[in-house]
């Protein structure tokens, strides 16, 4: 019995191995179902990667492999004096993607896509606007109602957008993948076909690749685009295998079932590295885990206060302990792959005799306080929980007796933004790249009882976030940003504990894979040597 | 026979109640706020949560809520996802093929394996290959199916590549989906050695689910047997000179097999509930992956409308069993 059964899967497998080597597939390991099709919808990378990552473009990209953007489905703009008007110029001669069954475009890519993509989710009229639940996350977290008034088609291939207020940042926005550009023409067809919500499940875009067929949970497949306005990608074939566990992630890529791979476990990260078959890549992430103290509470408002508790921290006993080599000690609350990091920052050094000090001179003495540690893993902190106890023993050589809290994910968030705690483990991802997108977000006076969650309000500060946003010079800003640091460091509302280091194990015979900053996964210009 | 099924058709009313009232509290004592969790570290304003809230029907009593609910599962709605916002029918229709191909899958390996090796360890009660099958499926009982899963996946797809590690069939076939029974669609679509890697995605799985319900199908089968072979018309048979093999297959496997049919049938909800960590692990795009999912991001209709179709197939299961009784032993209709 046992023989029998040994020799049908041997059979099976020699069967198996002789059809894969056929077809030049390449093959995704990712780590979810996307919510859906349409990005503009969501917010979760692993949706991001189905659909704005592979079956649209946007007037402006994130050049893969770094934060600066470039020119997209928009060959060029301008921006006028007061820095309230863009118009772009938009590329002649792109395609939509035609699908089997379904629709077949009849036209290029115009204008009216673009206003089409935008009105959709800013006009509350506007025939689609309500379609699959409508809420637009992005669009409206990004701000985008409050700050564009108009979107004008000027002529078929040109498009003004006109802002009520100058915001440097929206040329970043504008690369986000909420932003990505759908076929006018194809949502008419679902429209007049009455099956709207089609057009968020089955959408057509420009992008280098078509999706063809998804089984939930399952498997996402995807055909290259030959007309893509760049060129033809190198792979024909490209397949996400949805694979939620990381181990089995890891198994399938030494097995050879897949290519590249999502969110590898921190503890196997070692073993990967020494894996002759894998090439393990590693960029530090766009992301900061921090702590963060309440300054509208006693002894938090007292500045001397926070910075003896900065200096009371061991952080890189902190980022051996709990990233295990996956992340890097945070100065700033910044990641260096941001532009306008501030490198001469200069970090509280681990001084307990000195934060001691501090204390006596602040006049605190036996401090009683909380530290929330987050119930979830996240990018910028693997163990909340543990990065908590070795705080509390840090702070208690000091003599600070700190407790640790937690409270369900949607609880702790809910609570934390309302400032019930003393200090709070949190972090944050960026969006887009630009600076603004965590000083503003996190820092800001406007973010208090939001993402502001040292509840911090320093005018010198605010004031330099609003002036290089007036600016759409990136050099200009870039210093005010670095000031805004100094000014940060100096005030220590937080302690800035860490930025995590993203690790890619990749196969050896994948050539031109890049890690994406922004946490995104590309697969235009990867292809397999034989 | 009517007023038997009759009864045991009023009783399943109560049972469906009690399970919507279950199912409804449950996920809602689990504290946390599904748009909070949706939101993450970015979060909402004020104004949109309340919007949101609205929109999901969340800021209704909880009783209008749970009345809503009722009334809608009678008209065979069972509400639409938040996160997809698709409607939770469709969804478990279009998962729920994966599950019930991998359980009978497993029910196959369970019953083919479990059941010769019981018998032959009752028929050699005491050598070796007895103490070793009671050996065996006792550790097949107690094993955890996470640890079991990526043992076997470790062994025998990464080291010697005999099996895939996950998934359900090879990507470079590329076929229509039309059942959604992956071995059903591979022979449909015609492409040579679709089903054969469609076959050979589902050993491994199969065998992890079916371990527990085969240990357990082992024992039982061997314990009946064993009890069936002491009794007096077998040693009759025996003594009047019967051909061995005869004797334990006609007369003691019929009388045996009665008490292991019911453990089979009860393995139903085994094989289900099991399915969510073999799922998981297997990537297997079934329901029980689909469900954990759901509970972590608080989608509140999928959990309720997951679990209320699953119930229901487990009470149709036991209702046809129930009443598959009736008809086979009289003793068990008339019983008031």
């Amino acid at each position: 019995m046992k023989k029998g059964l040994t020799k049908l899967s041997l059979a099976l497998a020699a069967s198996a191995f002789a059809m894969s080597a056929q077809a030049q597939t390449f093959v995704f390991c990712s780590e979810g179902s996307p919510e859906g099709f349409n990005p503009s919808l969501y917010t979760a990378g692993t949706t991001f990667d189905a659909s704005s990552k592979t079956i649209f473009n946007r007037l402006v990209e994130f050049e893969v492999g770094t934060t600066n953007v470039e020119p997209g489905l928009a060959e060029s703009w301008e921006v006028s004096e007061d820095g309230l008007e863009y118009t772009f110029h938009l590329r002649k001669g792109v395609k939509f993607h035609s699908q089997k069954k379904g629709f077949k475009p009849t036209r290029d890519f115009n204008a009216d896509d673009v206003v089409f993509s935008f009105l959709r989710q800013d006009d509350p009229e506007h025939p689609y606007h309500k379609v699959s639940g409508g809420s637009y996350e992005y669009y409206n977290g990004m701000g985008m109602p409050e700050l564009v008034k108009e979107v004008v088609k000027v002529d078929d291939y040109t498009v003004k957008f006109v802002l009520s207020k100058p915001e440097a940042p929206f040329i970043a926005n504008l690369a986000m993948d909420f932003a990505s550009i759908f076929s006018a023409e194809q949502a008419d067809a679902l429209l007049a076909a009455g099956t709207p919500e089609k057009l968020d499940l089955d959408p057509v875009g420009t992008g280098p690749f078509q999706k063809v067929q998804y089984q939930k949970d399952s498997i996402i497949r995807y055909l290259g685009n030959q007309d893509y306005w760049k060129g033809a990608p190198q792979i024909d074939r490209l397949v996400f295998s949805i694979t939620p566990d990381a181990s089995v992630r890891y198994a399938k890529l030494k097995a050879g079932e897949c290519h590249v791979m999502p969110y590898p476990n921190p503890a196997d990260v070692a073993q990967m590295a020494e894996d002759s078959e894998i090439n393990l890549m590693s960029q530090e992430g766009l992301n900061v885990g921090y702590l963060a103290f309440n300054t509208q509470k006693k002894p938090f408002d007292d500045v001397r206060v926070r910075q003896a508790l900065n200096l009371a921290l061991n952080k890189q006993a902190i980022i051996d302990a709990v990233f295990q080599g996956a992340g890097k000690v945070a100065k700033n609350p910044l990641p260096p792959t941001i532009w306008s990091y501030n490198d001469a920052t200069v970090d509280y050094p681990y001084d307990p005799e000195k934060a001691k000090a501090l204390l006596a001179e602040a006049g605190v003495t036996d401090l009683k306080t909380n530290i929330w540690a987050m119930p979830v893993q996240r990018p910028y902190n693997p163990n909340a929980r543990r990065m908590a106890e070795i705080i509390q023993a840090d702070w208690a050589k000091v003599g600070v007796d700190a407790e640790i809290v937690s409270y369900e994910w949607g609880e702790y968030l809910k609570r934390s933004k309302e400032g019930q705690h003393d200090t709070v483990l949190l972090g944050w991802t960026g969006d887009n790249g630009d600076p603004d997108n965590f000083l503003s977000v996190l820092l800001s006076c406007d973010a208090v009882g939001g993402g502001n969650r040292a509840m911090w309000c320093n005018e010198t500060f605010s004031d330099l976030l609003e002036k290089a946003k007036q600016i759409s010079d990136q050099g200009e800003r870039a210093k005010l940003y670095e000031e805004a640091q100094l000014v940060f460091k100096e005030q220590a509302p937080w302690v800035t504990v860490a930025h995590s280091v993203v690790y890619k194990p990749v196969r050896k015979e994948v050539q031109g894979f890049k890690i994406d900053p922004l946490g995104g996964h590309h697969f235009y210009e990867v292809s397999l040597k034989d | 026979m009517f007023q038997f099924i009759f009864k045991k058709l009023m009783l399943v009313v109560p049972t469906f109640i009690g399970i919507t009232l279950l199912t409804f509290t449950l996920i809602r004592l689990i504290p946390g706020d599904p748009i909070e969790v949706m939101a993450g570290e970015r979060g909402v304003s004020p104004e949109r949560h309340a919007q949101l809230r609205a929109e999901l029907g969340l800021d209704q009593p909880l009783l209008i809520q749970y009345k809503d609910y009722v009334v809608n599962i009678f008209h065979g709605d069972l509400g639409k996802s938040l996160i997809t916002k698709t409607p939770v029918m469709e969804e478990f229709a279009s998962l729920f093929p994966a599950t019930v191909e991998l359980a009978t899958c497993a029910a196959l390996f369970a019953v083919l394996v479990g059941l010769p090796a019981g018998i032959i360890a009752a028929v050699k009660r005491g050598s070796i290959f007895d103490h070793s099958v009671m050996t065996f499926s006792l550790t097949g009982y107690s094993m955890p199916i996470f640890w079991w899963a990526l043992l076997l996946m470790l062994v025998f797809s990464v080291n010697l590549g005999w099996t895939p590690v996950s998934g359900r069939l090879d990507v470079t076939y590329w076929i229509d989906e039309v059942t959604g029974f992956m071995l059903i669609d591979t022979l449909l679509s015609g492409e040579e050695g679709a089903f054969a890697s469609a076959l050979h995605h589902l050993v491994l799985p199969s065998i992890v689910l079916g371990t527990i319900p085969m240990a357990v199908i082992a024992r039982m089968t061997r314990s009946s047997m064993l009890e069936v072979l002491s009794e007096d018309y077998i040693r009759t048979a025996r003594s009047k000179g019967m051909a061995p093999l005869r004797v334990i297959v006609v007369h003691a496997l019929r009388n045996a097999l009665i008490p292991v049919i019911t453990v089979i049938g009860l393995q139903v909800g085994i094989l289900l509930s099991g399915a969510i960590l073999t799922e998981t692990i297997f990537a297997w795009p079934g329901i029980g992956k689909w469900l954990i999912e759901s509970i972590a991001r608080r989608d509140y209709p999928v959990v309720q409308g997951g679990i209320m179709m699953v119930a229901t197939i487990i009470i149709v299961v036991n209702l046809i069993v129930d009443i598959l009784y009736g008809v086979v032993n009289p003793r068990i209709r008339h019983n008031k």
